[in-house]
């Protein structure tokens, strides 16, 4: 984008023409909307299907939508789904093969047109969780072509954060609560004595020409301060944090911590955290045939280090134990992660926490792990 | 279970045989009940034994033996022992089959008992005191869960077999489905008592996408926690009573969940 970023004040009723504008530009919109009890990611065809009025109450394993007297529609986060289900697929067939009339296979790339969409509603934290996912899967030498095709046609609205949840913990991972790039449109919602009011700004050209086409409210000189000011105080409500020291060594050092038996006799290995992370992006291949033998396919379909079939080996199960299993995902997350992709694996989003069905909370453990350590505890490095 | 694609490419067409011991019928149905496939699977195996569609049995050996029931009888125990002989390979289908079914709740009774109030002339009927899976009584080369199976992984066990590889049947927790599906977790938002973190999965978590807990019907994950778990039950409101009768259904025979309503019945 060239220039200045253009940036408007838009009400309501810009926000329900932001959804028409965008479909119309041929883009299935997805956004928040209440369903079976929670604020879900779907398909969105009109304004009034936003959560305006829904917030949630969130703990440990504990996930409540409650009503909110300010009416507004973005004060509510760690909803079950992330992006990545629309990014990265649960199942997704890769090729097809068939057997020719004289014996030979035909393997096809599966050539299904990728889907264009728009995603309203993006936290700071899902926006760097996406850019996660950019780097594992579509970054390196080995891109993934149908994921790089869908991230390419998205169009990303971000929804910066005023009102963290009581798991939320971006601002240890210096993602969030503002956003710094990225989008195509980034939006504040302010709700005051002003009225219900998105500070809108683009970050694209297509942002721009977007925004261009939404009906503006009379521009309010105070309202950029105003948002910047709740977004800076939303950064001192995160309702947890990280301990503040290097994680990454914190998990190397602490491999052999007594705290592992102590989470892993928590544990359910369900799979619960893997599935809802934003950024955990384990698959495994699913081959299809037929019951002629002259058709296969191959799917890829999502996978987590919970699944004691995951790490099978001829001779078994390399993580047989739920301790290694909980270890391997906490320290992939917050640790090995760098190693790999040169970036944390967790955004502070909260979702493993929220959604676990026992509460099992990644902080908790790893502020349990420093302790450890502090106090002496076995050294890390070395045989297990 | 082995691959053998022998069969596949002698030419020959594999036999199949489906049997029946304790059970309700349900999971053999679902065999009729594949519309779609049925007719590509009766032309790639020939179907030698299987008294629900056909009344005139092949005399052996099979290639592929489905065995749906329990073995309750005396009768039954000498029975399966010659399918198994005269069977190259041998799947269970079912809760009855693979866990002893919900019949196994004689299990934890006293069947002459039982049977004297029960039945004019107890005499009359002659049972074993227990119900058990066939692997108690023969190997077994795979064991499909389900009360009743899915339809998907049945067809997917013959297909493999006809293909000479392992079936697709993963035997993590039901949440991993349940998930993938989108669903709203029913423990996490609305406290709602849920098996899946214990149960295998296979029927695509179809219970919580109707807003009920999982019953484990496909009977323990290959990874369970009860210590952990049953305290989520209690909290969401079951009593002690509630936990054994969830746990005592059509798996109550299969190891972790018959030790687990022990565990908790002596509380
Ligand atoms: S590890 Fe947990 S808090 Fe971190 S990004 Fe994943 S779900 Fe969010
Ligand atoms: S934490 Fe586990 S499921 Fe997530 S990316 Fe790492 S290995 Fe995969
Ligand atoms: S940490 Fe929680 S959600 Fe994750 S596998 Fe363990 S019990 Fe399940
Ligand atoms: S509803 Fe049940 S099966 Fe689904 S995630 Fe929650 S506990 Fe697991």
């Amino acid at each position: 984008m060239t220039g200045e970023a253009p940036t408007a004040v838009i009400g309501t009723e810009g926000m329900a023409e932001l959804i028409r504008v965008l479909a119309a530009r041929g883009r299935t919109v997805i956004g928040p909307t209440v369903r079976d009890g929670a604020i879900v990611l779907d398909e969105l065809t009109d304004g009034d299907e936003l959560p305006y009025g829904r917030g949630v109450e969130l703990e440990a394993g504990h996930y409540r939508v409650r009503p909110r007297a300010d009416g507004a529609a973005f004060a509510h986060s760690a909803g079950p789904q992330s992006w990545k289900t629309y990014l990265h697929p649960q199942r997704e067939r890769q090729w097809n093969a068939d057997r020719g009339s004289d014996g030979a296979w035909v393997v096809t790339e599966d050539d299904t047109p990728p889907p264009s969409y728009a995603f309203l509603g993006v936290r700071p934290c899902d926006l760097r969780a996406i850019a996660v996912q950019d780097r594992v899967l579509a970054g390196g030498p080995h891109s993934d072509n149908r994921y790089r095709a869908r991230r390419e046609r998205t169009f990303l609205v971000a929804v910066e954060c005023t009102e963290p949840g009581a798991t939320c913990f971006c601002t240890s991972m210096g993602a969030g609560p503002a956003v710094d790039g990225g989008y195509d449109l980034a939006l504040t919602e302010v709700v005051d004595g002003g009225g219900h009011r998105f500070w809108a700004r683009a970050g694209s050209d297509e942002g721009a020409s977007v925004l261009a086409e939404l009906p503006h409210l009379p521009a309010d000189a105070s309202l950029a301060t105003v948002a910047h000011e709740k977004v800076s105080a939303a950064a001192d409500r995160m309702g947890r944090t990280m301990p503040e020291v290097d994680l990454q060594a914190l998990m190397r050092e602490t491999l052999h911590a007594d705290r592992w038996n102590d989470v892993a006799a928590r544990c359910l290995t369900c799979g619960n955290c893997t599935m809802a992370c934003p950024t955990c992006f384990c698959t495994s291949a699913e081959d299809v045939t037929d019951l002629t033998g002259d058709h296969a396919e191959r799917w890829r379909r999502w996978e987590s280090c919970f699944d004691l079939e995951f790490s099978h080996l001829p001779g078994g199960p390399v993580r047989a134990s739920g301790r290694s299993r909980y270890r391997q995902w906490a320290t992939h997350k917050l640790g090995t992660w760098y190693d790999q992709f040169d970036s944390s694996g967790c955004v502070g989003c909260g979702r493993c926490i929220v959604w676990c069905p026992v509460g099992i909370d990644l902080t908790e453990e790893a502020h349990a792990l420093n302790a450890e350590r502090a106090a002496g505890g076995p050294p890390g490095e070395g045989a297990a | 279970m082995k691959a053998t694609p022998d069969t596949a490419t002698s030419g020959r067409r594999p036999e199949l045989a489906v049997w029946k011991f304790a059970s309700c019928d349900g999971c053999q149905l679902t065999l009729l009940d594949c519309e779609d496939e049925l007719l590509g699977i009766a032309d790639r195996l020939r179907i030698s034994y299987f008294l629900e569609a056909s009344s005139a049995p092949g005399p052996g050996p099979y290639d592929l033996s489905l065995v749906e029931g329990s073995i309750t009888t005396p009768q039954d125990a000498e029975r399966i022992r010659h399918i198994r002989a005269a069977s190259r390979r041998l799947v269970t289908i079912g809760a009855c089959a693979t866990a002893g079914g919900i019949q196994a709740l004689r299990n934890y009774a006293d069947v002459a008992e039982y049977q004297a109030v029960v039945y004019a002339r107890p005499d009359y009927v002659e049972t074993l005191a227990t119900s058990t899976p066939i692997s108690a009584h023969v190997p077994v080369d795979f064991e499909l869960r389900g009360c009743p199976i899915d339809r998907g992984q049945l067809v997917e066990v013959i297909t493999a077999h006809l293909a000479g590889r392992n079936p697709d049947v993963p035997a993590h927790s039901v949440c991993f489905e349940c998930k993938r599906r989108g669903t709203v977790c029913v423990t996490v938002a609305h406290g709602t008592p849920c098996l899946g973190p214990v149960t295998h999965a296979g029927c695509g978590a179809l219970c919580p996408a109707y807003d009920r807990g999982c019953y484990g019907c496909f009977g323990p994950s290959n990874s369970v926690n009860f210590p952990s778990f049953v305290p989520l039950l209690r909290r969401d409101g079951m009593a002690t009573l509630d936990v054994v009768r969830v746990l005592r259904t059509f798996n109550t025979g299969s190891p972790e969940f018959d030790a687990e309503s022990r565990r908790e019945a002596e509380r």
